[in-house]
């Protein structure tokens, strides 16, 4: 278990309080004057070699990310946009950084903007969490009452303006150019890539679009060094990170644990176990409701790092674990988040705002034991269908969820849905069957 | 997708108070000059909260204006984007979230008794026109399941008999208490914490 010291995100249960003072006293805003000193090009270097990736679902690493932006303003201004569209079923760890940790994310901007050449910075909230983006604007407040950002920021010279602009409950936002979408007051539907926002992104400039949980981070990494980042969890998987564990089990919380934990440690250890302990758990989806879910053997031994889980063929995504247990129907549980990414679907390619729709459909009926045998293989050739045919991952993250039901519990599927088709049983339904088998039956009759 | 109804009855013309609208002029200038497109979204909240919680289509004519736009673009974002009203709700706007991690611990006893205590159906007023509800996608409170926000406050670690009360006090138009509803802090585990122990005794 990591220790307390090691934590860094130590208001995460708000036992501290929120404002700059308090803060400053768990050592944000310490010396941030002294980081931009050392230059961007240090900036850079001390996050790529700390190794930290991306938290918000792709693993994507950071400093490779901010080398992308030019490295000298040209005619067209650089912008800093945080994600917090949050809105991945099983996560609410933004959550907790924005109304409990909100002067790390707000010093994480401050650097992020310095070393990425911004002087603006917009963090796009999700709409429902309005309460959160009012306890964030306080502490926005209260940083340019300070000085800490503003005109000369903290001393180091650098002009930051800090913004948030509320979306309104589209799950789509929180793909990064869908967001960018959003924010020039659009609808929420993803651009084709190339070109990458490092280069082209808001109002066609260069924009450096990073998730809460990276930024907040940055100024604790920075203060206590790469190397101290990089020595805890697993080579190219290093850190902390905040785990949200819900669902079936008996105290869901949020934890900050060490990358590479087992996944029955962070269960048993910090959630309470699995409600009906650990050999009534049926199933496990490790990374927020796009991931593919692991069955119970693979449960067993599971460590939580992004490269562990891509090996199991699923994935660290989020980090928002949910726990089902043996007293749920997985294919329901399967079939609402279906409906979710039906519901979500921004209509934009086809596959998926019709293909999302067909898996909600065909699973709901296979719920209730009314679709038939050979159905099962094309619901997983629907789920093919869709994945990489869209402008944007939402299309995997559509269908992955599905082809883990299949991948790992087919047999369930099959057991209820196990009658023979419709065709087979000579019934006369004119949609159901091939034109040419009638006429060839029709030839049979006429000789 | 999603298909949103746009209520039948509309208001004749729609304004920003002169308070609000100097609101709106802030937050235009929140965004580069030129780029003032930026601020429909904004503006769409400031014409919700001016007008009951909805917004008619007035409004978005008095936006497009605003914001020197064509109306047309502004309909599409009120369209496309979940959180904007175009019917009326009630005072008490109940959004029960029924996603994966809230239905594993019981998301959908909330929705029968809304359907039973509020209205047979979503979107539709309660009796006596304080409360409506309707069925929505995670809110991001998942570790806090099953939860429900009200306007724009969350109540969570909800059950039947808690919820039961929390809709009698809003019928008789009383805010309940926000957050937890197990007694707990924030998003700590219930029992048996381990972690950050020093601090919370400091």
């Amino acid at each position: 278990m990591l220790e307390d010291k090691d934590r860094i995100f130590k208001n995460l249960y708000n036992d501290m309080g929120i404002d700059v003072l308090s803060s400053q006293k768990r050592g944000d805003w310490l010396n941030v004057k002294e980081i931009c000193s050392k230059g961007r090009e240090w900036i850079i270097n001390e996050i790529k070699s700390s190794e930290l990736r991306g938290r918000g679902g792709a693993g994507f690493p950071t400093g490779l990310k901010w080398s992308f932006a030019p490295k000298e303003i040209g005619s067209r201004p650089h912008y800093l946009v945080i994600n917090a569209d949050e809105s991945e079923p099983g996560t609410c760890k933004d959550r907790d950084i924005l109304r409990f940790e909100p002067h790390k994310l707000i010093e994480g901007c401050l650097i992020a903007s310095y070393a990425v050449n911004a002087h603006k910075c917009y963090i796009y909230i999700r709409g429902e969490y309005f309460n959160e983006g009012e306890e964030l604007q306080k502490a926005i407040d209260e940083a340019y009452e300070k000085k800490l950002i503003g005109k000369n920021a903290s001393n180091t010279g650098w002009d930051l303006d800090i913004y948030i602009h509320y979306g309104a409950g589209a799950y789509i936002c929180g793909e990064e150019t869908a967001l960018l979408e959003s924010l020039e007051g659009k609808k929420g539907q993803p651009r084709l890539k190339p070109p990458f926002p490092a280069l082209i992104g808001l109002y066609g400039c260069p924009t450096i679009i990073n998730n809460v949980e990276t930024i907040a981070v940055v100024p604790t990494i920075l203060r206590r060094g790469a190397k101290w980042f990089a020595s805890i969890g697993k080579p190219k998987n290093t850190g902390t990170k905040i785990f949200c564990i819900s669902g079936n089990v008996n105290n869901p919380c949020n934890v900050e644990e060490e990358m590479g934990i087992s996944l029955k440690d962070l269960i048993e250890q910090h959630a309470g176990g699995v409600i009906g302990g650990w050999e009534n758990l049926k199933a496990v989806i490790p990374g927020g409701s796009s991931m593919p879910l692991l069955p119970k053997e693979t449960c067993d031994t599971i460590k939580m790092d992004f490269d562990s889980l891509v090996q199991q063929k699923s994935g660290l995504g989020t980090a928002g674990i949910i726990v089902i247990n043996k007293d749920q129907d997985i294919i329901k549980c399967m079939a609402r988040i279906a409906r979710f990414y039906k519901h979500e679907s921004c209509g934009q390619c086809t596959p998926c705002r019709e293909g999302s729709g067909w898996m909600w459909r065909m699973l709901e009926r296979m719920t209730k034991g009314e679709a038939s045998r050979e159905e099962v293989d094309m619901l997983m050739d629907v789920t093919k269908q869709i994945e990489g045919h869209t402008i944007c991952a939402f299309g995997e993250g559509s269908a992955w969820p599905v082809q883990g039901l299949l991948r790992h519990f087919k047999k369930e599927v099959i057991k209820r849905n196990n009658f023979n088709p419709l065709i087979n049983t000579n019934k006369n339904i004119p949609y159901l069957i091939d034109q040419h088998l009638l006429e060839k039956e029709n030839d049979k009759v006429k000789s | 997708m999603s298909v949103k109804k746009i209520s039948k009855e509309q208001p004749d013309s729609f304004e920003f108070s002169s308070a609000n609208a100097d609101v709106a002029k802030k937050i235009i200038s929140n965004y580069p000059d030129g780029k003032q497109q930026s601020a429909v979204m904004p503006l769409l909240y400031i014409a919700q909260r001016q007008n009951n919680n909805w917004i008619p289509l007035a409004a978005m004519k008095h936006i497009a204006k605003f914001l020197n736009m064509p109306y047309i673009k502004v309909y599409e974002v009120a369209t496309f984007y979940s959180m904007y009203n175009l019917a009326p709700v009630g005072k008490y706007f109940y959004q029960v979230c029924t996603t994966t991690p809230c239905m594993l611990r019981g998301a959908y006893k909330l929705v029968e008794l809304c359907k039973s205590k509020i209205s047979k159906k979503e979107n539709e007023l309660s009796e006596n026109g304080n409360c409506s509800w309707v069925e929505v996608e995670c809110l991001g409170a998942c570790v806090n399941a099953p939860m429900i926000q009200i306007n724009n406050d969350y109540y969570e670690d909800l059950d039947k008999e808690k919820l039961e009360k929390i809709i009698d006090q809003t019928l008789n138009g009383k805010t309940p208490k926000v957050g937890s509803y197990r007694g707990r802090t924030n998003s700590e585990p219930e029992h048996d914490r381990k972690t950050l122990l020093e601090l919370k005794n400091a």
